[in-house]
């Protein structure tokens, strides 16, 4: 499990990596947020979550679908907008998803997947099913009101669904200090009479260890809770960000807590894995992502015709 | 046959599905014991418990999202919203999330869910209670938009509603909640997309919907007195529009008046009415086409404003004679 973490975790980087380069080559269209730095949280959240439990993402979800087990090359077909994309090229970035792997999607709206994966977890009661939905999303969505509807709905039924606050320190470009009345965002849970966890949104075993305790809580039945990850974007909001709202100073303290060779140092001292096993992991991965560009590169456009299918079920 | 109030008719198009389909259930505020604003799900909470029938706090996003969610794995949620006008409060989890996630998704999600909601004026509700929002939403690809005139029609139409994997947006005229009407006994559905002669006629095409249908028809009897011959048709779903049976209408009486009650302008009217001028029927027009409609105004209060402020009868009459003149 912790090798497993760590490898979700090379993926997600080597992978965010990549596609600063294609879009320094001019290859990638369209609006591309990294979440390179935050990469324990999408590790260590589903590394405690089991087949059949789901996932709402945000605008910010590459880490998100890679670690809910999405592989590269459909991604970075999606992401070339090509025909053997993960949405046939329809959705790129910002609406990656795969319903068998219990991802519901990445999402364009601030806040908008927070209703949904509680609507999921409705679902799975009314149908009978053991699993646990997880709502992933930034302190800015914390503002909106579709978080307040949804907690207070969860709370008042039970439902098996988790919270998860990833808090990065910044919507968009505005630190939460201005942008929430309350910046400590776990004592949001309060209001709802649920229980709110903070945690180091940069220690994947410590992301892991929260966020079962929250699931396992609410497989039992005994309702929501809100788990707030301390964490924090390497990169600006978008490529090209002039990142005029911190210092680089700042950025360098929140860097020298790079969750992977963290989690490398912990492998290797407690002896789970080997230096070898390590630089392993490292050359598959990159093997995997050349093979994922290679693929994506040479797969078709869309087909003309899938300009207008897709829209209605049969 | 036996009369019902389209009020009774969706009560037992809804007690119907619930019972044939454990997937189903029923979310809105108060509608568990109180049975619904409109009294349209009396009795269903007693009959099928609080999980099939859940009554929410006053939270329409939570509501829209939680239908959304629960559809997307595989339950098929009827939420009813007290008024169309709060669906601006949910109007995110409708149309940027459920309407297209189908489609973002590459085909892959299916969102099989009717969104209920009561609509229109005439009931002294005002501005916030009274609107008619119907061309938002048929404006959104990914959304149905079904809206219908008779208790038979309802029930039909609900139940293929809730049977459809898409989101469908079911408009309830307030006004015909209480009004009665034959419905068949035994299991039957009407199937969306297809519309409904409700009286034929040669001179002149009147395309109108729920409540206005039977102002139509009520114009039509009054101008049959003088010889003329109305075709009052009812499209019943919005969007998939059946525009086949439209056409072929206009073809045959050569004049085309559409009437609702939402404001004219971009309205359901203006579209029927291009859907003529792109069509073959254009050819066959011996007459401007005419929208009889809503004034463009938010709707008033005072029974002496908003009667001024609604469609009916005589507006009808007049338009029918101004596309003869």
């Amino acid at each position: 499990m912790d090798c497993r973490m760590y490898e979700t975790m090379v993926s997600i980087r080597s992978f965010e990596m990549m596609l600063q380069e294609l879009s320094r080559k001019g290859v990638l269209r369209g609006s591309i947020h990294f979440c390179i730095g935050q990469e324990a949280v999408a590790a260590g959240v589903c590394a405690a979550l089991t087949a059949g439990d789901c996932i709402t993402s945000n605008h910010r979800g590459h880490g998100h679908a890679i670690a809910k087990g999405a592989r590269m090359d459909f991604m970075m077909a999606e992401l070339l907008g090509k025909a053997t994309g993960y949405c046939k090229g329809k959705g790129g970035s910002m609406h990656i998803a795969d319903l068998d792997l219990g991802n519901l999607g990445a999402n364009g709206i601030v806040g908008g997947g927070i209703p949904i994966a509680t609507g999921a977890a409705l679902g799975f009661l009314q149908l009978g099913l053991p699993h646990v939905a997880v709502a992933l999303f930034g302190d800015g969505a914390a503002n909106q009101g579709s978080f307040h509807e949804s907690l207070n709905l969860a709370a008042l039924w039970k439902l098996p669904v988790v919270f998860i606050c990833e808090n990065n320190q910044f919507g968009m470009t505005t630190r939460l200090a201005e942008a929430s009345a309350q910046p400590d965002l776990c004592k949001r849970a309060v209001a709802y009479n649920i229980p709110g966890v903070k945690a180091d949104g940069m220690d994947a075993r410590e992301v892991r260890r929260v966020t079962a305790e929250a699931v396992e809580r609410a497989r039992a039945g005994k309702g929501p809770a809100l788990v707030v990850l301390e964490t924090y974007r390497f990169e600006g909001h978008y490529i090209g960000d002039p990142v005029v709202y911190r210092t680089k100073e700042e950025t360098a303290d929140w860097k020298a807590r790079d969750p992977i060779p963290r989690q490398r140092e912990y492998l290797l001292k407690t002896g789970l894995a080997t230096e070898t096993e390590l630089d392993r992991i490292h050359a598959d991965v990159a093997g995997r992502l050349e093979e994922a560009v290679l693929f994506a590169r040479n797969s078709p456009d869309p087909d003309p015709s899938e300009l207008v299918s897709d829209v209605y079920s049969e | 046959m036996r009369d019902l109030t389209l009020s009774q008719a969706i009560n037992e198009a809804l007690a119907e599905e619930l019972e044939r389909d454990p997937r189903v259930f029923l979310i809105g505020e108060d509608i568990g014991l109180h049975g619904g604003a409109f009294g349209v799900t009396k009795g269903l909470f007693s009959r099928f418990g609080p999980d099939r029938v859940r009554n929410t706090p006053i939270s329409e996003a939570a509501i829209a999202g939680a239908a959304v969610g629960s559809a997307l794995v595989g339950a098929r949620p009827v939420a009813e919203l007290m008024y169309i006008d709060f669906i601006t409060i949910a109007m995110d989890q409708i149309v940027n999330q459920g309407a297209k996630v189908k489609y973002m998704f590459g085909g892959k999600a299916r969102v099989p869910m009717v969104l209920r909601a009561p609509f229109g004026a005439g009931r002294a509700n005002a501005a916030q209670h009274s609107q008619s929002l119907e061309a938002w939403l048929c404006h959104v690809p990914g959304l149905k938009v079904v809206m219908p005139s008779t208790p038979a029609d309802a029930k039909g139409l609900l139940k293929s509603a809730i049977r459809d994997d898409n989101l469908v947006v079911f408009l309830e005229n307030k006004h015909l909640y209480f009004q009665k009407g034959p419905v068949p006994e035994g299991e039957y559905a009407v199937p969306l997309g297809v519309a409904d002669i409700k009286r034929p006629g040669r001179d002149v095409t009147v395309v109108a919907t729920a409540r206005q249908v039977h102002a139509a028809i009520s114009a039509a009897e009054a101008l049959a007195k003088e010889g003329i011959e109305v075709e009052v048709l009812d499209p019943r779903t919005l969007w998939p529009l059946d525009t086949e049976t439209i056409i072929a209408s206009v073809k045959k009486t050569g004049r085309l008046v559409t009437v609702h009650e939402a404001v004219k302008r971009f309205g359901f009217g203006a579209e029927v009415a291009a859907i003529i001028a792109e069509s073959e029927a254009f050819d066959y027009l011996d007459a401007p086409i005419r929208r009889v409609a809503g004034a463009e105004v938010p709707v008033p209060f005072s029974k002496s404003l908003e009667d001024l402020f609604l469609p009916d009868e005589h507006k009808i009459i007049d338009a029918c004679k101004a596309v003869l003149a």
